[in-house]
């Protein structure tokens, strides 16, 4: 009995998230709307729960569970350990900005929790049902989450084309697994791979089975040519929204890549990697480029997702520990940006007014050097000047693809985030050059502010010391390969 | 106590100094943001003197050494050390940031906290550009000082100041980040190594060592800037605040020139003799076609600046001599230039505080009005022209007799931009400084008050010092010099 009971200990953290989610549920729907900030203060507790599970259980080792369905792992940890702090700091910045849009509902924190679990599982994932299983989850919290402004035509619009596109894509992996699951006669990620190793006649399927896996994953990264909702979702999406759906679940997308292809596909390497190559060169050149002629701030980080994402790719392609070590590092890096970008927008934005136009940044300077101050070095990051964070990770993705021999790939990948500097150097610009269009105040709560100030700080730290960072990253990825 | 750490102090006092007065400076409280700025600038020179102090002459080693594990995932290190090519850059760059912190005193009324806080900072990660032995940690400063000095030019900078910051930043992007691939692929080739010590021995094929070559180029060529990837400099100093100005001229084109030495000559010695010609004749270019360019200019500060790479044309001819002579010379002429630009663009500093104009048709008869200042321009300007006894003769004597026995038509081009130097310096001076009073308000002019005679009387002393006795100078390089020298003779081919 014991025993049984036992097997289910890695999961408890998910345990924990699912019945807590149910009991927000019917917490919020008895008090009401009168006492929102239970289900507020119970979603911050419930992350912080789960962190504590995650971190009791941390996993020395793999460890395969549930019939070999889920596994924990140091890398499934470390990046759960990063989506609860991910998630709260987008419950904190979202609370004020949601409260004046009348979107301060039960159903924002159920979503996002359930998002969470989804997201939460496919990080454990080590079968095809569970990845799959994993990612329905968490995109279908998203579509409701994106739709949740009910009266906002862009927002609907922009859910229907998230839906129709992301359904699209599931079905494309969904085939893509089951072409592979008719070559290797397994969808456990550990005895495809023991399959594979062995080699097969079948090799035509299997190479079209991973071309659709690869779309079905291009799709859900948002790489090109798989990009088109991006930035009409992004646009469109209430900026909370938009927040969310840009920081936590690229850090599940990460996952969910290196299992398919790093575990399960990893004697493929060689077919998947060149679509990879295609794939992340498009996506470092579209996504700059665009991105320079964006005059809407949530369009133009859409696009500039859209070339972070080819830099991920890029370390991923790499195919070796180091590689999936730098696209973590990446990733985690990317998350942490692109929760202050967000973030910003909605510290700056207040009731019947949205800080998404470039010119809402003006002078910032002027009106609050410190909060311009985070900017400047977010932005400097996402550019990957020193000494940011997003430097390191730069190198560390541009090191692990001239280690297997892609030098060119690295000066391509540099070239073109040449022209994505020009971009973020615009919004420092406005914010230091310029003068100010706006000068009312800004009305930020102090724990936004705090969270913030936290964030950007990040940035600066891990640029000057980014060891540990980069030490848990490829620790958690040597320890799970 | 911290006799084990100069370096670190050199480069963490300023910029600590520059965040304690970001922190405490609101432009309510300009003074005290001002005070701050002269005690850390004062501080952070007074740290550099004992690099002077203790250096010894008699070694190419690297001294006043440190090393600890910075990422040790990457194998890098913070390592910094000075020898004899880098130690007189770190003290002129600290020395040029106290004349700066003063040069600004008045004429900054706008957010000075900010100001004054860039330009530590930027003094600070300019001495860790100077003071870098790991590949990684010369990025990180080398690509760091385009922060402070983006927002120099473009907050602080004249009408067109948007486009000349752009191209600024955008321009030294494109080289430094060519060249963090060939780091990387360095990185590999010398087995995992990010040291640039190291890296001169990492043995290289010609394909790789001629790639790589062009980035470095591209890389620091923009930075000193040769021709033809100069046009982003004399926009940066016609918008820039004189301050900018001054750093921009006297400091951030040695950081492209000290490339030069630190990595493109020992790192690639088999391509940099094959490619001497292409580097020789971009130089002259630069000091023959620039110069002519300089004559015809309106506008003092972009005289100067074209002026500036004339100049420095100089430097990277000196260097491709492959001579101690040239490399020597080479050096001199950046030290000297350091002086006599710094102190040029702050005499135009000071006419435009008064008059608000820096073309030269405004002024002429300044002498009338300005009797002390039009001494110490006269000084500058002559200096400027490559008098001899003053410190722009010697470098570029030196370079023109290294560059003799390598090929005479090389000295002989280089050569007559002393004629052209002399020509547009010295009409430039007579056209501002002689002739009756133009313009009305010249005669509304004063004289230069006792902070800019400091300024300018300082700058005099040193370009008089190191024109008529340079020897102490070319003592401190001469070792490291001539071991640089021995490792470029030697083929890197495997």
């Amino acid at each position: 009995m014991r025993h049984a009971i036992m097997q289910f200990a890695p999961v408890f953290p998910e345990i924990f998230v699912l019945a807590m989610v149910s009991l927000i549920l019917v917490v919020d729907a008895a008090v009401g709307h009168r006492q929102r900030h239970l289900a507020y203060g119970l979603s911050l507790l419930t992350l912080a729960g789960a962190a504590f599970l995650t971190l009791r259980g941390f996993a020395t080792a793999p460890g395969l569970t549930l019939g070999g369905l889920f596994v924990d792992d140091p890398l499934s940890d470390v990046l759960k350990l990063f989506l609860y702090l991910t998630v709260a700091a987008v419950m904190i910045y979202s609370r004020d900005y949601l409260r004046e849009r009348a979107l301060y509902k039960g159903e924002f924190f159920v979503l996002a929790l359930f998002a969470l679990l989804g997201m939460m599982v496919m990080v454990s994932a080590s079968h095809f049902l569970t990845l799959y299983l994993g990612l329905e989850l968490l995109s279908l919290s998203l579509y409701s989450m994106v739709a949740l402004h009910r009266d906002s035509s862009v927002a609907t619009e922009a859910a229907m084309k998230y839906f129709v596109l992301g359904a699209l894509a599931s079905g494309m992996l969904l085939y893509g697994m089951s072409m592979v699951y008719g070559v290797t006669g397994s969808l456990g990620l550990a005895d495809m791979a023991a399959a594979l190793q062995d080699g097969t006649d079948l090799h035509i399927p299997l190479v079209f089975g991973i071309v659709f896996i690869v779309a079905g994953l291009a799709f859900k990264l948002g790489v090109v040519p798989f990009h088109m909702w991006v930035p009409d979702v992004y646009e469109g999406a209430p900026t909370a929204m938009t927040l969310f759906i840009g920081s936590a679940p690229k850090i599940a997308a990460f996952a969910f890549a290196v299992r398919i292809l790093g575990q399960g596909l990893e004697p493929q390497v060689g077919d998947w990697r060149d679509m990879l190559v295609i794939l992340a060169v498009l996506s470092v050149a579209l996504g700059n480029v665009a991105a320079i002629a964006q005059s809407n701030l949530k369009r133009m980080f859409a696009y500039s997702t859209i070339s972070h994402m080819g830099f991920v790719l890029l370390g991923i392609l790499a195919g070796s520990q180091s590689g999936y070590g730098s696209a973590m590092f990446y990733v985690l890096a990317y998350a942490l940006m692109s929760l202050g970008g967000f973030g910003m927008i909605l510290l700056l934005s207040r009731a019947g007014f949205e800080a998404d136009q470039l010119d809402d940044f003006k002078g910032l300077n002027r009106r609050s050097p410190w909060l311009a101050f985070l900017m400047l070095l977010l932005m400097f990051s996402m550019a990957g000047i020193p000494p940011t964070v997003g430097f390191y990770a730069k190198l560390a993705v541009l090191q692990a693809v001239v280690g297997i021999g892609y030098a060119w790939l690295a000066v391509a990948a540099v070239l073109l985030s040449l022209i994505g500097a020009f971009y973020y150097l615009r919004i420092v610009k406005l914010m230091y050059f310029d003068a100010p269009v706006d000068t009312s105040p800004i009305a930020a709560s102090a724990d936004a502010r705090v969270v913030m100030s936290v964030n950007g700080l990040a940035i600066l730290a891990l640029g000057i010391v980014p060891q540990p960072l980069m030490a848990i990253c490829i620790h958690a990825i040597g320890a799970s390969f | 106590m911290f006799g084990q750490s100069i370096l670190s102090l050199v480069i963490w006092v300023p910029i600590l100094a520059g965040v304690i007065v970001l922190a405490t400076g609101s432009d309510r409280n300009a003074a005290l943001a001002r005070w701050l700025a002269l005690a850390g600038a004062t501080l952070g020179l007074a740290v550099a003197i004992p690099l002077a102090t203790g250096f010894d002459t008699g070694t190419s080693a690297m001294q006043f050494v440190e090393k600890a594990a910075w990422i040790p995932a990457f194998n890098i290190h913070y390592h910094l050390g000075a020898d004899g090519i880098s130690m007189p850059l770190i003290l002129l760059n600290s020395f040029v940031t106290l004349l700066v912190v003063i040069a600004g005193w008045q004429v900054i009324q706008d957010k000075v906290a900010q100001y004054m806080a860039a330009f530590l900072i930027m003094s600070g990660l300019i001495n860790g550009v100077f003071a870098a032995l790991d590949g990684i940690l010369f990025y990180v400063f080398f690509e760091g000082m385009l922060i402070p000095l983006y927002l120099i030019v473009g907050v602080w900078g004249g009408p067109n100041r948007v486009y000349a910051a752009f191209k600024f930043f955008l321009y030294t992007l494109l080289g430094s980040l060519l060249m963090l691939v060939s780091m990387i692929y360095l990185y590999f080739q010398s087995g995992g190594s990010f040291d640039i010590q190291t890296w001169h021995g990492t043995p290289l094929g010609m394909t790789a060592q001629t790639l790589m070559f062009f980035s470095f180029l591209l890389a620091f060529g923009v930075k000193v800037p040769m021709w033809p990837v100069h046009t982003w400099l004399p926009d940066a100093h016609v918008e820039a605040p004189t301050g900018g100005s001054v750093v921009l001229a006297a400091i951030t084109l040695k950081v492209g020139a000290y490339g030069f030495l630190r990595f493109i000559l020992p790192i690639l010695p088999d391509a940099s003799h094959e490619l001497a010609w292409l580097v020789i004749a971009l130089s002259l270019i630069a000091v023959v076609y620039i110069g002519l360019v300089a004559l015809v200019q309106a506008d003092m500060k972009k005289l100067i600046a074209y002026s500036s790479i004339a100049h420095m044309g100089f430097v990277t001819l000196g260097f491709f001599m492959f001579n101690p002579l040239g490399a020597e010379g080479g050096l001199v002429q950046m030290v000297s230039h350091g002086f006599v630009s710094a102190a040029l663009f702050l005499c135009i500093g000071v006419m435009y505080d008064r008059l608000h104009s820096r073309q030269i048709k405004d002024y002429g008869g300044l002498v009338n009005k300005m009797p002390v200042f039009a001494a110490f321009f006269m000084l500058f300007a002559m200096a400027n022209a490559g008098l001899p006894a003053t410190s722009g003769f010697v470098g570029e004597f030196m370079v023109v007799m290294a560059a003799i026995p390598v090929d005479f038509w090389y000295a002989f081009i280089a050569a007559t931009s002393l004629i052209t130097g002399a020509a547009y310096t010295l009409w430039m001076y007579k056209r501002v400084v002689f002739g009756a009073v133009a313009n009305p308000h010249v005669e509304e002019m004063s004289d230069i008050n006792a902070r800019e005679i400091l300024l300018l009387g300082t700058l005099a002393v040193c370009v008089l010092a190191m024109g008529l006795y340079p020897k102490p100078l070319t003592d401190v390089m001469h070792a490291s010099v001539v071991n640089l020298l021995a490792h470029v003779a030697q083929s890197k081919l495997p």
